[in-house]
């Protein structure tokens, strides 16, 4: 009897210890067609994603009146971005508190599109507020006001941060 | 010890975020390429492609590509994009964007690289010839920074391939590389060991099993390693050798219960039971749903029997039998919940992505199953790629959803501006047309004045800028003369002479003062240029304004048609493939389940005998003892 049992336990270990095959009762082929037809599907939302993009740009950010601005991390920048409150013409449009990944994807070179929006051609009046802390731990508060002009085409305006500063960018 | 199963589960789900090693550029000069590298660090590959691929497009539609900031990074975004397909698990397209890159005007070392990707592609969708073939393709300069990736690669897919010499060969070069550290060294234990090279072979594997490293994933590899070797010296009965082995896993780590549970039997095989119940009694108190600790409890019992602790070990089959019967009903309980849908539902909430032990929270989730029990089921490449499908697809569904939502709006959004704009439009338009026309006759006006400037700096015409005033005397005197001469009469000499005088003072201010009065008349052209000028911007913004009206609300049906038909057929498909998907996924667990469950039963019938066995012993030891006494 106890033969039988360390048999079974020791065929159970050689089991355990060797590489498990999971779903062995659902076909490869099953898995793969299965995944072919979900990698078509995300094909296809893309393509609608793509459409959607366009139409929502020409519906509701036609380029005579667009205007994108862009929040970006100077290089080698690590300081501690909290949040950025953006004001055009007085008004406040957008209030963005970051989380960690953002954070992250902006230290690491990314650029974010925080608003967009629609304005008239001329000059605009834009303040942008910045809460953070430094890498020794001090808070960071940073305030500036820049002078945007909105000509025909859109208008892209990046906004890049550093613990000291706000810089502008027309492009 | 489950908070790193739970890293190497995790660390397979998001190998794909590792597999996308696209950096930012030095200098960003396309923020939008920037925007999609925002979305794809945060993982958020359905975004970034779409947004990259948009930005593609619109580079490529271009008449002059190069005045485009996308031109300085298009190489980048090309390949970046086949690293986002990659990392949403769009193999099929990635594969072709990487191979439009090596079929194109690129240099050596950007088209091995992309070679290498490709190469990946197949090698994790488990097309090992594919991934050799493409590997063989690769001449030339390889970029530094991916060298020992690709030398890696090379070997794991000779081995899928069966060419364990040759990776072998390969892997014995990267025993240097730090960052591959354990890995080349288990990897060629492994091969070596395929290739029938025993010795040779468990000294890579006994040496990757002594690697120092603070590294939790190399110490992982250390303890695998460690765990392959003494299994196989214990199959060999190569007992102490084995029991050294064994022994060298740590406590706490993915391979530790295993590596306890054998370590045990490495004693029992010698016959050195107490020492046995060491590993395997630190096992048994462990969580009772993994499979080695559910064998400790047995194996602890059978070595109190060797051991003629007869009554103890039949009070410990008994605890074990009321165990094994509780995670039965458990199980059962699972398999039901699994069947009744709710194991998918609590996958795809939303806790999943923000909290790396969610998959073990699971099972506090009224009505879930058992997530220990499908621990090992979850690190299967099979089920973490339906799961991953799975959500997917439900980030999808989400997706189109919304869209649908947002189509209605859009519509609301253009009858609103049909309503607001077409009863005002023909007023609008007769006021344009009228000021239009108005405007047309006062510019030919200016072009004509211009002209007449322009001949009088060749030929001077001092009377055409006689004043208004001057205009008027001048016709006065002229009646007058007309008047006195009327009838035949002459006029006085006194009159006539202070007519010619008056003329004569005309004539006088208006030639003396002629050159002033050109300056000022350019001046005033050049004032009613501004005019002018300010007047076509407020004409072309007018223009410009009055088409924007129309185009806010006309030629969208179209669009929006086609563009819900798209997105409920989408809709449809999507839900079609979720509900295979979760299918699949509630049969892999439901399988794994069962399983357990089934060993749980045999365990539960081989305990009882034994139980019973038990029993017996004790009380013939029992009664022997009394006879002896």
């Amino acid at each position: 009897m106890f033969c039988q049992l360390r048999g079974a336990i020791l065929g159970i270990l050689v089991f355990v210890s060797s590489f498990t095959a999971y779903a062995q009762d659902i076909p490869k082929e099953q898995i793969k067609g299965l995944d072919e037809q979900v990698q078509e599907i995300k094909s296809d939302v893309l393509g609608i994603a793509a459409d959607l993009n366009q139409l929502e740009e020409k519906l509701l950010y036609p380029s005579n009146t667009q205007v994108a601005v862009f929040v970006s991390l100077v290089m080698g920048e690590t300081f501690r971005l909290d949040s950025v409150d953006i004001q055009l013409d007085g008004k406040p449009v957008i209030h963005h508190i970051y989380t960690f990944k953002e954070l992250q994807a902006l230290q690491k070179g990314g650029v974010q599109r925080i608003y967009t929006g629609n304005i008239r051609t001329g000059d605009h009046d834009l303040q942008v507020s910045v809460l953070g802390k430094s890498t020794g731990g001090t808070d960071l508060q940073n305030t500036k006001r820049f002078k945007v002009n909105k000509g025909v085409g859109p208008k892209i305006v990046e906004i890049s941060l550093t613990a000291q500063g706000i810089t502008l960018k027309d492009r | 010890m489950y908070r790193l199963i739970v890293s190497l589960i995790f660390l397979m789900f998001s190998v794909s975020s590792a597999l996308a090693g696209v950096s930012a550029p030095k200098e960003l000069k396309d923020l939008y390429f920037g925007e999609a590298l925002y979305d794809a660090f945060q993982g958020d590959w359905f975004d970034a492609i779409s947004r990259l691929d948009t930005e593609l497009a619109q580079h490529y539609g271009l008449d002059e590509p190069k005045r485009d900031t996308l031109y300085y990074h298009v190489n980048q975004a090309e390949f970046a994009v086949g690293d986002f397909e990659l990392a949403y698990r769009m193999h099929q397209r990635a594969g072709r964007a990487i191979k439009a890159v090596i079929e194109g005007n690129v240099s050596e070392p950007v088209r091995n690289e992309a070679v290498f990707r490709l190469a990946r592609i197949y090698f994790y969708k488990n097309e090992p010839a594919d991934a050799l073939y493409a590997v063989e393709r690769i001449r030339g300069v390889v970029p530094p920074k991916i060298r020992n990736d690709l030398a890696f690669l090379r070997a794991q897919i000779f081995m899928a391939n069966g060419q364990f010499d040759k990776a072998a060969n390969i892997l014995k070069d990267l025993q240097v590389a730090k960052r591959l550290e354990g890995f080349s060294t288990y990897n060629l234990g492994i091969a070596l060991l395929r290739e029938g090279k025993k010795v040779e072979g468990r000294q890579y594997l006994d040496r990757t099993g002594q690697i120092k490293s603070k590294d939790d994933f190399t110490l992982a590899i250390r303890d695998k390693s460690n765990l392959v070797l003494g299994t196989k010296l214990l199959k060999e009965k190569k007992i102490e050798a084995a029991k050294q082995v064994l022994d060298r896993v740590r406590l706490k780590g993915p391979f530790s219960n295993r590596a306890l549970l054998a370590s045990g039997w490495a004693d029992a095989f010698a016959g050195r039971f107490k020492r046995a119940l060491v590993p395997w009694s630190l096992l048994a108190t462990r969580d009772v749903t993994d499979a080695s600790v559910q064998q400790a409890m047995i194996a602890v019992p059978y070595a109190y029997g060797k051991l003629n602790v007869f009554s103890k070990a039949a009070v410990m089959y008994g605890s074990a039998l009321n165990k094994f019967g509780t995670e039965i009903d458990k199980l059962d309980a699972s398999i039901k919940s699994v069947r009744e849908g709710y194991f998918l539902k609590a996958l795809v909430r939303e806790e999943l992505k923000q909290d790396a032990d969610w998959v073990v929270k699971l099972r506090k989730l009224p009505q879930t199953p058992e997530t220990y029990y499908l621990l090992d089921l979850m690190a299967s490449h099979n089920f973490q790629e339906s799961l991953k499908n799975y959500l997917d697809l439900e980030g999808l569904r989400k997706k189109l959803e919304t869209w649908n939502g947002d189509l209605d709006a859009f519509e609301e959004i253009i009858e609103k501006r049909r309503v607001y704009y077409q009863p005002l439009l023909p007023a609008i338009d007769r006021e344009f047309r009228r000021l239009d026309s108005q405007m047309r006759l006062r510019l030919e006006q200016r072009d004509r004045i211009q002209q007449r400037l322009k001949n009088m700096l060749v030929v001077p015409r001092p009377d055409y800028l006689a004043t208004a005033n001057e205009r008027v005397i001048s016709e006065q005197i002229a009646q007058l003369e007309q008047h006195l001469t009327a009838g035949g009469s002459s006029v006085p000499d006194g009159i006539k002479a202070r007519i010619k005088r008056l003329r004569g003072v005309l004539h006088w201010n208006i030639y003396t003062e002629y050159d002033r009065r050109f300056t000022d008349a350019y001046e005033h052209l050049r004032d009613l240029n501004h005019e002018v000028d300010r007047l076509k911007r407020q004409y072309t913004a007018f223009v410009r304004t009055r088409q924007a009206a129309t185009q806010s609300y006309e030629g969208y049906d179209d669009v929006i048609r086609r563009l819900r038909f798209q997105v409920q057929t989408a809709r449809k498909k999507v839900g079609e493939l979720m509900a295979r998907q979760g299918r699949m996924l509630e049969s892999m667990a439901e399988n794994e389940l069962n399983k357990r469950r089934q060993r749980l039963t045999e365990f539960q019938i081989k305990v009882r005998f034994a139980m019973a066995d038990s029993y017996d012993r004790a009380i013939r030891a029992q009664a022997q003892e009394k006879m002896e006494r």
